[in-house]
């Protein structure tokens, strides 16, 4: 049973006419409600993951559900067929199982909050805005164990619950809630923090309402959401081919051992739709790599891709979803069966950015950019100080932006939208550590006409005993560099112990025990380059040896030639691109820096640790109906999908383009 | 007899106003600015004020002056060549940053980031280190320290800055580094970052004193000129530099911290909006300054304008407290264009700036631009020219405006129309941000509206915020003028505790609050500013245990001991509530904790204009046709310079002066007052 949607004075909008300039002004309003919904968030909430580093994502929808402003698009139509009960005046929505909300957060750290504004007994719109908590409770403190093989081990599940009705807060639900997790105090503070937000947003709206009437700003929102449509459906028909292209990417390991898994996606166009088919991708993990996309997000990320370098001013939002069809096949990694684990589901989410942007662009590599999603790379200590205090820390990590054709990829900054760094000194005075290093790594982004992002290393000096997690990947398989460039660096984790030995840590990992006095060196991954290294200017170069950012060596990669004097030896450097050149013979679209075969193959040797075994997928059975949640999942309608084993899988065929040639390292279960 | 004289140097013109100590009387003069050394123009202001006040310029005392010359610096790119030393480990603090792309979703794609103030090239590394708590880990190495040094000496460095992890708990090796500096360079300007910002974070306080380096060699020299050809011919006067928290700062202390002084230019307007408001009657103002290229607004209640831990320009952001004023890039420059994509209409911000300029100035800018706009409209009009010598061309304007108008499908006019009513929404989000935003509402307040173009959009503004009377002050430049000639001389002096409550006392932090106060008295003693002509507040920065950003509370120290704590818990919890609609039960913390020494104010009267009747058609200049609400009315030109108090204008209107516009709308009337500012209200 779909949501019923309870309203005291039930009266039709009249769709009215509305002047572009009246039109581009509610847009403009309509932005500020959405920074303004950031702003009193980031000030108030307690968890570093979303006060400093702006893990968050607001959005503002209209009255069918659609957004209107916002990121990562709307969920709202999932969940309300979803959920079987009203929708009221004075309700507030809390749910963070991804599994009953059809993925809108995709794991249960992200807690999600749901208000529809009412206005005069009619609803106008709805407000929704989610944070990542840092801790739910489950088996791991952070509560993203990667080694759960079922949801339950991830920490408390909510799924869709008015925790507000009548605008009173159920209380005891709430501290039920609270009781489950690790630092209670920043769940509370962070869930009032959205809260606020939301009401904030209410304010806003109601206020547009007032000035503009009701039935200017439903339409304006109408209107808003038919100028994306138009928009996209040009965009879509001017660089989507009919003909069918694939791209294939992987993140490397599930963090028990086995991978790489790989993430396949086809796009072609069919009249005036693209088509986005996830066929070929594995089936889902037995570990907590999983990612529930949700389809009308991944329309989302399409279409911001496709439209950033047109009109970068727009206010993106759901208008053009029906232009969209996007596939993907029951039991995989990217739409795995209830209970599998999403906790760590990061790796897959970022690496969808990667092949995203291989798809739209491999037909126009002019616009194409190298590869960084890597994902957001997590550290967790945690322990019991001196004094006895529990003390815990979770914190992303950056790499290097991709080179681009707009330019060179900067050095340690975020992919993620609005995410920033802790102060170094903000974590020595909340945490018994020391960051001795926090530094670039010089010639860790890839070599290009445009130069990859360096990667960052980071030292944390552990100055208590306790407990580290860390969720990192590309580090077996490569940033790809684009038309020419080569691929940035991967990563690496070394933990040098107080006693001087060393330990190189995997990607991913959990409760490693370290000791007052160790020390850890977490290097992330580099940008891949873009475009051919031998045609940048040298004094650019140059200009990066003499920052350090580029060794001298390095410089070689660009076929730049140093003399002694540190100057640039332009008649060596003339003829080392020559020879390169020749060498090297033309430059291919896509650099992987070997096939997947290749890189297992040399694993060992050039990363320290063991290749990852080939994955295991086990049939999966749901198990015991007890288990299931009460309210169906709207993606989850064919429950006979469930029981057929999603593991058969035909070895995928070598393409000639965007794909690693002749893979055939899986066996069926 | 003494006097003190406020400068302000305008673009165009240097504004100057003369105020005689003893009776507050005030004299005033306008000359053409002089750009490539402003120093000759504030000459011939003085020259100009002192014969029209028949006083030899030997019996001013004190000059005041508001300036750009920081910001410039900055904006051009103009600053010194700064060499960096860190902590070992961190010589990228500035290439990382904040690891922050701006743009949303996928902005990286087309996010070029701009070269950081202190090039990585001139950046190196001091072996040494301080734990967050102060306690000395590593002492610096001297030798290796020497050496890099020397590398950075051959490569032509001209201010150095340092900057080291958790300064700000403990000086003692960035001191060590300054002793070692001195050795190698001798006389440079070494910029120390627990010296210029001694409180947490380390990219902020590194950029903030990376940032008074940058400016410092332009500032010094600007201010020693200025302090010569002063002295030259006013013998024993003494140079005051307005900084960005609205307060005064001597010559000595402004080229020593000139990253105070990056707002400089833009609290001289609000100073002089807050005592021409108050002047006026209107203690509570929203102030609105729009110029070429950018908007800049702040929020006043009770004559004093609220100030922030934060001053932005361009892309650089530093800590440094200044008054808070929320700068939009949507100025008279700002250009309109259409994306083909969508078809939207966007104003800025792409500016056409000074140069090529707007299309009507016809200096070779050719892209419709709000000035273009209100060209168009007929409010900016042709036919007469009081000031300047800009011809304005409205054909230019005509054809730049259509270009947006064809796509759009409208008429020439009302595309302008519609830029002006863009404009006019991304002026109104910034006014959100320092009103509504912060819980206060604006119908609470008076809008005040100055700069080239602020009164021409103020009466519109006005209308979006209900704030009410639209105050026109006369004059943009004479207003900062008197901001500069009216305002204390002010000194702080701030520590970062990150305390607890609960591992605090009232007695602890009252002795804190105590040495402050004796530091940032220090600057008043040099002043000569007598001991009972002074005051000091305290400002603590506070938050609940656990959350990134703190808000800022004043207290009087003597209350604190005898309250409690409590004292300024209780005010947070309000603010907090205030602000974000909840106040939590969680233990809070003392993060920053300042001390704020101010002289007192100066008396001045402000200059009134001559009693009139209620009929401006003394002033009346021409008929003219404007285009409003979709359609060309009638209208009235008027000269502002002829305006009585008691006059009363009804829109539409327009009302012309040397160096501004103003346009009264229909169905609002302007009133002038007795000192000249007109002051529109809804009919």
């Amino acid at each position: 049973m779909p949501a019923k949607i309870v309203e005291t004075r039930p009266k039709p909008f009249n769709r009215v006419k509305i002047d572009p300039i009246t039109l581009d002004i509610i847009e403009n309003a309509m932005l500020n409600a959405r920074w303004e919904m950031d702003a009193v968030l980031f000030r108030t909430a307690m968890s570093p993951g979303i006060r400093e580093q702006g893990d968050a994502f607001p959005m503002i929808a209209n009255l069918d559900g659609k957004m209107v402003v916002g990121q990562f698009g709307s969920f709202i139509y999932g969940f309300k067929e979803a959920y079987d009960g009203t929708i009221e005046e004075g309700d507030i929505f809390f749910m963070n199982d991804p599994y009953t909300c059809n993925g809108a957060v995709s794991h249960a750290n992200d807690w999600l909050l749901l208000r529809p504004i009412f206005k005069d007994g009619r609803l106008v719109s709805y407000a929704a805005h989610f944070g990542h908590m840092t801790d739910i409770g489950g088996k791991v403190p952070g509560s993203l164990p990667t080694d759960a093989r079922q949801i339950f081990e991830e920490g408390i599940r909510v799924p869709p619950t008015k925790i507000f009705k009548n605008d009173e807060l159920q209380e005891d639900l709430f501290e039920v809630i609270l009781h489950n997790c690790r630092m209670p105090q920043w769940n509370r503070s962070d869930f009032n923090a959205i809260i606020a937000s939301l009401r904030t947003a209410e304010k806003r709206v109601l206020e547009m309402c007032e000035r503009f009437g009701d039935d200017v700003y439903y339409s304006g929102l109408e209107e808003l959401l038919d100028r994306n449509k138009r928009a996209m459906q040009k965009l879509i028909k001017d660089t989507i081919p009919t003909t069918k292209q694939s791209f294939e990417d992987y993140i490397c390991d599930d963090g028990m051992g086995m991978g790489p898994y790989k993430i396949k996606c086809s796009l072609w166009r069919e009249g005036n739709k693209a088509v986005f088919d996830f066929t070929g991708t594995d089936p889902q993990s037995i570990a907590s790599v999983n990612f529930l996309l949700n389809e009308e997000m991944f329309k989302m990320f399409c279409g911001v891709y496709m439209i950033m370098v047109f009109d970068p001013q727009i206010m993106f939002n759901d208008g053009f979803y029906d232009l969209i069809d996007v596939h993907i096949p029951e039991g995989t990694l990217l739409k795995p069966n209830f209970p599998a684990a999403l906790s760590c589901r990061t790796h897959a989410l970022g690496r969808i950015f990667d092949v995203l942007g291989a798809l739209l662009g491999q037909g126009n590599p002019d616009f194409l950019n190298a590869a960084g999603f890597s994902d957001s790379p997590h550290l967790m200590y945690s322990g019991h100080d001196k004094k006895g205090e529990w003390y815990q820390l979770f914190q992303i990590g950056f790499g290097g932006i991709p080179g681009r054709p707009f330019g060179d990829g900067p050095d340690g900054h975020s992919l993620w939208p609005n995410f920033t760094n802790v102060p170094n000194e903000f974590l020595e005075a909340y945490f018994p550590l020391r960051i001795e290093a926090y530094e670039t790594i010089p010639d860790s982004g890839g070599a290009g006409h445009h130069r990859g992002g360096n990667a960052i290393h980071m030292s944390y000096r552990f100055l208590e005993d306790g407990e580290i997690s860390i969720h990192d990947d590309r580090w077996l398989t490569k940033p790809w560099g684009v038309n020419g460039g080569t691929p940035g660096m991967r990563s690496t984790k070394l933990l040098e112990r107080a006693d001087g030995t060393k330990e190189l840590l995997p990607s991913k990992c959990d409760n490693i025990v370290v000791k007052e006095g160790d020390l850890l060196h977490f290097n992330t991954w580099g940008g891949g380059g873009w475009g051919d290294p031998l045609t940048r200017d040298p004094e650019k170069v140059l200009f990066d040896v003499e920052a350090g950012l580029v060794s001298h060596d390095g410089a070689k990669r660009y076929g730049v030639a140093l003399k002694r004097d540190g100057s640039v030896d332009e008649k060596k450097t003339a003829s080392l691109r020559a020879r390169m050149a020749k060498k090297r013979g033309k430059t291919q679209v896509f650099d992987f820096g070997g096939t997947i075969p290749e890189l297992k193959k040399r694993c060992k040797r050039e990363t320290g640790l063991e290749a990852p075994a080939t994955p295991v997928f086990q049939s999966w059975n749901r198990g015991d109906e007890a288990a299931k949640p009460k309210r169906k999942a709207a993606a989850r309608k064919k429950p006979a999908a469930a029981k057929k084993p999603a593991a058969v899988k035909k070895p995928a065929k070598a393409k000639k383009k965007a794909t690693r040639s002749g893979v055939k390292r899986r066996k069926a279960a | 007899m003494s006097y003190r004289l406020g400068v302000d140097v305008g673009g165009t013109f240097t504004d100057l106003l003369l105020v005689d100590e003893k009776s507050g009387n005030i004299h005033t003069a306008k000359v053409p600015s002089t750009p490539h050394d402003s120093s000759i123009g504030v000459l011939n202001g003085i020259e100009r004020v002192c014969k029209s006040a028949k006083i030899n310029p030997k019996v001013i005392t004190h000059v005041m002056h508001g300036t750009t010359v920081a910001t410039n610096t900055i904006l051009e790119m103009s600053g010194a060549k700064v060499g960096l030393v860190t902590t070992k480990g961190y010589r990228h603090v500035l290439q990382i940053a904040r690891s922050f792309v701006p743009g949303g979703l996928g902005g990286w794609v087309i996010y070029n980031k701009s070269l950081p103030l202190a090039p990585l090239a001139l950046t190196v590394e001091a072996d040494e280190r301080v734990g967050a708590d102060g306690q000395m880990v590593g002492k610096l190495k001297v030798s290796s320290l020497e050496r890099e040094l020397r590398r950075l000496k051959k490569k032509g460095i001209e201010a150095l800055t340092i900057s080291l992890i958790n300064s700000f708990a403990n000086p003692k090796n960035e001191k060590e580094v300054a002793r070692v500096a001195k050795k190698v360079f001798g006389r440079m300007p070494v910029s120390l970052s627990s010296e210029v910002v001694p409180e947490m974070q380390e990219y902020e306080r590194t950029i903030t004193t990376v940032a008074n380096s940058y400016v410092r060699p332009k500032v010094e020299k600007y201010v020693r000129n200025l302090t010569r050809e002063l002295g030259k011919k006013m013998g024993d006067v003494k140079l005051h530099v307005l900084r960005s928290d609205g307060g005064l700062a001597s010559a000595k202390a402004a080229a020593s911290h000139p990253v105070n002084l990056l707002m400089s230019g833009p609290a001289g307007g609000v100073s002089g909006a807050i005592w021409v408001a108050t002047q006026a009657g209107f203690p509570n103002i929203l102030t609105f300054d729009m110029g070429g290229t950018s908007t800049d607004v702040a929020l006043v209640e009770d004559g004093k304008a609220q100030l922030r831990r934060e001053t932005t320009v361009g892309d650089v952001v530093v800590r440094a407290s200044s008054v808070d004023v929320r700068t939009v890039g949507a100025g008279g420059g700002s250009i309109a264009h259409v994306p083909e994509l969508t078809g939207a209409l966007r104003v800025g911000p792409q500016s056409a700036g000074a140069a090529p300029g707007p299309a009507a100035y016809d200096k070779g800018g050719d892209l419709p631009t709000v000035t273009d706009a209100n060209v168009v409209l007929g409010y900016l009009p042709t036919a007469v020219r009081l000031g300047g010598d800009m011809e304005i061309r409205k054909d230019l304007a005509v054809k730049a405006v259509k270009k947006v108008a064809d796509p759009l499908g409208l008429s020439v006019k009302e595309a302008a129309a519609g830029i002006i009513d863009i404009v006019n929404e991304n002026m109104y989000g910034a006014m959100r941000l320092v009103s509504v935003e912060k819980g206060y509402d604006p119908r609470d307040f008076a809008l005040m509206g100055f700069g080239g173009a602020g009164p021409l959009h103020a009466n519109a503004l006005g209308k979006l915020t209900n704030a009410w009377p639209v105050i026109i002050p006369p004059g943009p430049g004479v207003l900062c003028a008197y901001g500069d000639a009216t305002t204390r001389v002010r000194d702080e002096a701030s520590r970062t505790l990150i305390q607890k409550f609960h591992h605090t006392s009232p007695k602890e932090l009252a002795g804190v609050c105590k040495k402050l106060a004796a530091q940032a008295s220090k600057t008043l003693d040099a002043e000569g500013v007598p001991k009972k002509e002074r005051s000091t507040s305290f400002e603590a920065d506070i938050r609940y245990h656990g959350q990134g950003l703190s808000l800022t509370v004043t207290f009087d120290v003597a209350d604190l001991e005898k309250k409690g704590l409590d004292l300024i818990g209780d005010q947070f919890d309000e603010m907090h509530k205030q602000l974000f609609t909840f106040a939590l039960p969680e233990d809070k913390e003392v993060v920053n904790v300042r001390a704020v020494a101010q002289g007192e104010a100066t008396h001045v009267s402000a200059q009134s204009v001559g009693r009139g009747s209620k009929s401006p058609a003394a002033a009346k200049i021409a008929d003219i046709k404007v285009f409003i609400k979709g359609k060309d009315r009638k209208a009235v030109l008027y000269n502002r310079a002829k305006l009585k108090s008691g006059n009363v204008i009804e829109g539409p209107a327009i009302v012309q002066e040397m160096d501004s516009t103003t346009l009264i709308l229909p169905d609002h009337a302007g009133t002038i007052d007795d000192y000249g500012n007109i002051l529109i209200n809804p009919l």
